[in-house]
């Protein structure tokens, strides 16, 4: 495909054509991921995520700088959410990166949800791929910013990064929120700000507490780290504790475990995809009409209709 | 289901307030498009890039500065030599008609004056979009 060719080659168009034939699901879309796939598997995937307005895109501005001070190049997928009402989306993060304008070795694609929930897009994971694919070093992904339980992007990403700020009310907000659980890295942003010891100091507390993070039973124990995004302080720590991460899970075996794991999730997302078109393709939209009419009426149940769905003579 | 158009809405030059860019921005994704916002101060080079990596299918460029004429020309021929003459350039600000006229022999496909309504405005992207 000569999309592709191009996009490997270099080309930036090309590369931007590709990634909306993977967000509009084109049938395109699989043929490229099918060449490009041997290709992907280099970059190291960085999520970033965190409460609306915390600083999760200034923060990626600030660290995509420092990656590309020593030489690393960077593809930025932000995720901002699509109105459930219009279809329609504000895809503002870019405002926060200007500094990144006019670098070759940066490409930033703004993402909208399109009605995914979970804090990414349907296709964010395979805007990832051929990010990865045509040779960017670190991927930083930013998701919404919803402050809920951000499970996709810890499926995504090697490393996850989240985001906390001072004032956003409850300071431990995030870890009813379930964030917590997932992060990697915890970083105060806006501290700057009054309140930003005492988040930190929240944080703190709640990890000494024996918390339930995923990585700790792993032996990795997630670093706190003040930042003030807007002029940089504090930067430089989160990109070390983003490399002292890769490393740890190189080190530990946890990065192959990991990619088996994400692997493994993908394949059962493609599956219950291709399986479901390919039920509703055979049946047709109106048998299943029909079901719900019958289980609106009280005659059957949920799963006699998927029993008998699934039992239909080809 | 439709395509889903893709749009960039940029304020090129040095004057300070993005007001009428938001309210349009606004009006298109209330319209049910994705609307890219790059904010203030956006050189003709960062408009071209966002509008390149965005694969977008229109640019909206806001300008009240009077800079009309040097700024609108750059983002064309940026669009161009980047492969992009696809993409449909649409302007709003104080643009004086003779060169309103001008803009539009270059390639700019519609001129929004003060005043405009947001209406008339979704409208004409719609129209332009879905021409191809
Ligand atoms: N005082 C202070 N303000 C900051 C800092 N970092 C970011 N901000 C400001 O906080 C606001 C939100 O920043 P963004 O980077 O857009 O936050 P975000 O998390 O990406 O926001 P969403 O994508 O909308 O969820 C902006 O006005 C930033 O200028 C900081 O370190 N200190
Ligand atoms: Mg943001």
């Amino acid at each position: 495909m000569d999309l592709v060719e191009k996009a490997l080659a270099g080309d930036r168009r090309a590369l931007a054509r590709l990634l909306s034939l993977v967000e509009d699901d084109s049938p395109q879309a699989q043929e490229a991921l099918a060449v490009l796939h041997p290709h992907t598997g280099r970059a190291h995937i960085v999520g970033v995520t965190g409460a609306p307005g915390t600083g999760k895109s200034t923060l990626v501005n600030e660290l995509a700088k420092r990656l590309r001070a020593r030489g690393t190049t960077v593809g930025i997928v932000a995720v901002d959410p699509t109105s459930p009402f219009t279809g329609g989306a504000i895809l503002g993060d870019r405002v926060r990166m200007r500094d990144l304008a006019g670098d070759p070795g940066i490409f930033i694609r703004s993402m909208a949800t399109r009605g995914s929930l979970g804090g990414l897009a349907r296709a964010t994971g395979d805007a990832v791929k051929v990010l990865d694919a045509v040779g960017f070093q670190t991927i930083l992904v930013e998701t919404v910013g919803v402050g809920q339980a951000e499970v996709d992007v810890a499926r995504t990403a090697h490393t996850v990064v989240v985001v906390e700020a001072p004032g956003l009310g409850d300071d431990v907000q995030a870890l009813k929120a379930g964030l917590l659980e997932i992060a990697d890295i915890l970083v105060v942003n806006k501290a700057d700000r009054p309140g930003a010891g005492q988040t930190a100091l929240a944080l703190e507390a709640t990890l000494g507490l024996g918390w339930n993070n995923s990585n700790a039973a792993d032996g990795w124990r997630p670093p706190i780290l003040k930042t003030v995004a807007l002029d940089g302080t504090g930067v430089e720590a989160v990109v070390e504790a983003i490399d002292a991460h890769r490393a740890f899970l190189q080190q530990s075996g946890l990065w192959v475990q990991k990619e088996q794991e994400r692997v493994r999730a993908d394949l059962m997302q493609a599956l219950h995809r291709e399986m479901l078109d390919r039920l509703i393709e055979q049946v047709g939209e109106a048998e299943i009409d029909r079901w719900v009419g019958r289980i609106v009426a009280r005659e059957v149940d949920v799963y006699t209709a998927v029993e008998s769905l699934l039992e239909r003579p080809e | 289901m439709s395509k889903q158009f893709r749009v960039l809405i940029a304020k090129p030059g040095l004057d300070g307030h993005d007001r009428g860019a938001k309210v349009v921005a606004r009006a298109l994704r209330d319209a049910g498009m994705e609307v890219i916002y790059t904010g203030l101060r956006q050189t003709p080079e960062m408009i071209v890039e966002a509008a390149l990596q965005e694969d977008v299918d229109a640019v909206g460029l806001s300008i009240l500065s009077g800079a009309h004429m040097t700024l609108v020309p750059r983002v064309l021929e940026g669009l161009r030599e980047a492969g992009l003459e696809d993409v449909k350039v649409f302007v709003g600000g104080i643009i004086p008609d003779e060169d309103a006229e001008a803009l539009k022999e270059m390639g700019v496909v519609e001129i929004f004056g003060p005043g405009t309504s947001t209406q008339t405005i979704v409208e004409a992207f719609h129209r332009h979009l879905a021409g191809g």
